[in-house]
């Protein structure tokens, strides 16, 4: 099992390699320090001197990816890539644009997009698996086939209709919950319970059907006919049989995404003014600040992984008969 | 002398290009028993029939606004060469002329006759709803003729809109007689398109029918113009990223080993970066490019088509690995089948196994992929078009509409009526193509017992 973890873990180094290599390409290739520069400073200011010094000031003066004055290692190490992208390995992000280490911000705004992304995340799964499993129970009926066209519908809305109907419903109509906003404490709750209830709402419509396909797949199997012979009610062969051996897709849907709830969610933490790592990606694409998004980018990925391999140990819980060599 | 001058954006050559395809594609699935009866299985469905019906009138709507053109200018001497306008327009513009041409000042709610603003009176004493330029100008005294007048044209229009449908019905009767396809899903479908038309154009002539945003412009022409840009984006992605996903997806699944490593390795690097972000970095470097390089956009619309298809293109890389992974699983299945290596046993060699032998089995996967990613590529539109990533903010979209209307619901009285109207397309357009997944996915997967 060990020696399993251990192993893909060293699997993911060269795909984080190449992550990085790929976002460098993006940020240096396509577009070098100089236009970086260029744009940062604004059309009046730019001087050959002032760009100089801006790429001085950031660490961009160095060459690209091989450094041919330097000898030994640091023709590798004395480069941009090097020290932008390869740094991140070990948790240096650097700087922000505005001078803010990259680092402390990521630490300190985490709680905010954890106290937004693990309730949304947990109630999220609970009411979709609940509303499959009725709608698994009613299945063949007129209330089956209402409850899958309310799912069609509800995908079929954007997600911006329900941030943008739940801030006009609940907090300027109703005024339930302040429209936008984040407090620390217990005060926090006042502020939460908005986004969370329309981001829950927002994904309900997909993963509910979604869960509803998967359950009425594991109908379909023989141990289910088995079951019902054997005389148990519906509900137990629900309960009991259908929901276990769901499990596994059900796992592969949503393990994956636990690590990922540290990113936080681009849209909601924008509309509601919180103040996580979602809205601080936002902030970083609309200032152009490109050492935050490649931070972002990093760590996305790191947890993207991360979940994968969880995925993998979750199904060993799951379904004894999976062993890893 | 011409009086226009036809215009050919990349993203028009593009979707009248995929629209040649498909056609092709039609009349070879046409000798193709299984695909046949496939697609006969989507026509006996009503819900089939009425979805697709709605996403012709989009894909229309969107056609028409794909023929661009220059209109001339008048001469301003006798026997000067002919001068064409800066701005390019499209057939759809000119069928929306009446819209299109009569702005008012600022906002204006739906059918109204009075301004949203307040203004000085003419007198000078006091301060009061101006009549608008155009809404129910015709009217003498909107007070006591505005409902009446409404009232007149919505019969007027439900009526009109009623005889279109009689005269489609009638069209379509030789089809529907004696056939086992679903057309009553298509003529219900029809008739609520063909009534809403009859009412929208018998209450365009005098009014905004769905108001006017911020500058004035009328929000129904608005709306109209977003169906294309949401189509182009549903449409073109897939289009770009299907040759790599395909190509990638059978040559692993076929040819394992290093090739397999070497493909997994890239999806799996791509798929490790959220997407969202992805997408964002991508196209801040574009926006970077696109600013950085003007001289290579000779107009306005030029430069905010690259966007577009630069945003279809960006969206093609980052979501052609989910179809990639799927054709990889279904190949490594089929590789291992008697008829494959027959083929192989009679010499056949691999490029012709993998396109004689291995592709059509995986067609079913591939059509099911493109219609299922349709509507969450709308839907993404609107979301990175919010995020500051999406379409150049001069192309009228679902998002940059939505992205300019949601300050005002703050607004007391509140403008409700661009994001309404946003909104209320938008879900037609992803409503509709999530049915018609629906039923294709039903129809296709051969693993569902019929």
């Amino acid at each position: 099992m060990l020696a399993y973890i251990i192993r893909r873990l060293l699997y993911a180094l060269p795909i984080l390699i190449g992550v990085n290599l790929l976002t460098f390409a993006l940020f240096f290739v396509v577009n070098t320090p100089d236009d970086m520069a260029r744009m940062q400073l604004g059309v009046k200011r730019v001087t050959p001197e002032a760009i100089e010094r801006w790429k001085a000031e950031r660490g961009y003066d160095k060459p690209l990816i091989w450094n041919e004055q330097a000898s030994g290692l640091g023709r590798i190490t004395e480069t941009v890539f090097f020290s932008k992208s390869m740094r991140m390995f070990v948790g240096d992000f650097g700087r922000a644009d505005d001078g803010r280490d990259i680092s402390l911000e990521i630490r300190t705004r985490m709680g905010p997009s954890l106290a937004i992304a693990v309730p949304v995340f947990v109630l999220g799964l609970f009411a979709a698996i609940s509303l499959a499993l009725v709608l698994v129970y009613f299945r063949a009926t007129v209330l089956d086939w209402a409850g899958v066209a309310l799912c069609v519908a509800m995908m079929s809305i954007s997600s911006l209709f329900y941030i943008i109907g739940g801030q006009w419903l609940i907090a300027k109509v109703w005024q339930l919950a302040p429209i936008s906003g984040f407090g620390s404490g217990l005060d926090a709750g006042r502020f939460l319970l908005l986004p969370v209830l329309v981001a829950i709402i927002a994904s309900l419509g997909g993963s509910a059907r979604w869960y509803r396909t998967i359950f009425l797949e594991e109908y379909g199997r023989d141990y289910v006919r088995t079951a019902r012979a054997k005389g148990l009610s519906e509900a137990a062969v629900l309960w009991r049989h259908v929901l276990r051996n769901a499990l596994i897709p059900i796992l592969t849907g949503s393990v994956a995404l636990i690590p990922l709830l540290f990113m936080g969610s681009l849209l909601i933490e924008s509309f509601f003014a919180i103040p996580g790592l979602g809205s601080y990606t936002i902030d970083a694409i609309n200032a152009q600040d490109f050492a935050v998004v490649r931070a972002m980018v990093f760590i996305g990925s790191v947890l993207y992984i991360v979940g994968l391999l969880l995925t993998d140990l979750s199904y060993t819980l799951a379904d004894p008969r999976i062993r890893f060599s | 002398m011409m009086p226009f001058q036809p215009v050919l954006l990349w993203s028009d050559l593009l979707l009248w290009l995929l629209i040649a395809a498909a056609l092709l594609a039609a009349r070879w699935a046409c000798h193709q028993p299984h695909l046949l009866a496939a697609w006969r299985r989507v026509g006996q469905s009503p819900v089939g029939m009425g979805s697709g019906t709605l996403l012709l009138v989009f894909l229309l709507i969107a056609l028409l606004d794909s023929l661009h053109y220059r209109p001339l200018l008048p001469p301003t001497e006798a026997g000067a060469p002919a001068r064409y306008t800066v701005e390019t327009l499209s057939a759809l513009d000119a069928l929306l002329a009446p819209l299109r041409t009569r702005p008012e000042k600022t906002y204006s709610a739906p059918l109204a006759t009075l301004s949203f603003a307040k203004e000085a009176t003419a007198d000078g004493l006091g301060r009061d709803y101006p009549r608008l330029q155009h809404g129910g100008a015709h009217l003498a005294d909107p007070a006591t003729q505005h409902g009446k007048d409404l009232l007149v044209a919505s019969v007027r229009g439900l009526a009109g809109g009623f005889a279109l449908w009689v005269l489609c019905w009638l069209l379509l009767r030789p089809l529907s007689q004696n056939s086992t396809l679903a057309w009553n899903g298509a003529l219900i479908v029809l008739l609520a398109v063909c009534l809403l038309t009859g009412l929208l154009i018998a209450l365009a002539q005098g009014y905004h029918p769905l108001g006017t945003d911020k500058v004035g412009q009328d929000v129904l022409y608005q709306s109209l113009k977003a169906i294309r840009t949401g189509m182009v984006i549903g449409l073109l992605t897939t289009l770009i990223m299907l040759p790599a996903a395909i190509v990638l997806g059978l040559m692993a699944g076929y040819f394992g080993g290093w090739i397999d490593d070497v493909i997994q390795y890239l999806y799996t690097t791509l798929n490790s970066i959220p997407g969202v972000l992805l997408i964002a970095a991508a196209v801040l470097m574009m926006q970077v490019l696109i600013e950085t390089h003007p001289q290579w956009f000779a107009t306005a619309a030029e430069r905010a088509d690259a966007r577009l298809i630069a945003l279809c293109a960006i969206l093609g890389i980052t979501s052609w690995t989910g179809l990639c992974r799927l054709l990889r699983g279904e190949t490594l299945k089929l590789r291992e089948l008697e008829y494959v290596q027959a083929a192989r046993a009679l010499g056949c060699s691999h490029a012709t196994i993998l396109a004689r032998h291995i592709l059509p089995n995986v067609m079913h996967i591939v059509i099911i992929a493109l219609v299922m990613d349709f509507s969450s590529l709308v839907l993404a539109e609107a979301v990175l078009s919010y995020v500051g990533v999406g379409v150049d903010p001069t192309t009228i979209s679902f998002g940059t509409m939505i992205n300019a209307a949601r300050m005002e619901l703050a607004r007391e009285p509140m403008v409700w009526w661009s994001l309404a109207a946003a909104f209320g397309f938008m879900f037609a357009l992803v409503l509709a193509a999530n049915l018609f997944a629906d039923v294709v996915r039903d129809a296709f997967d051969p693993r569902l017992v019929r």
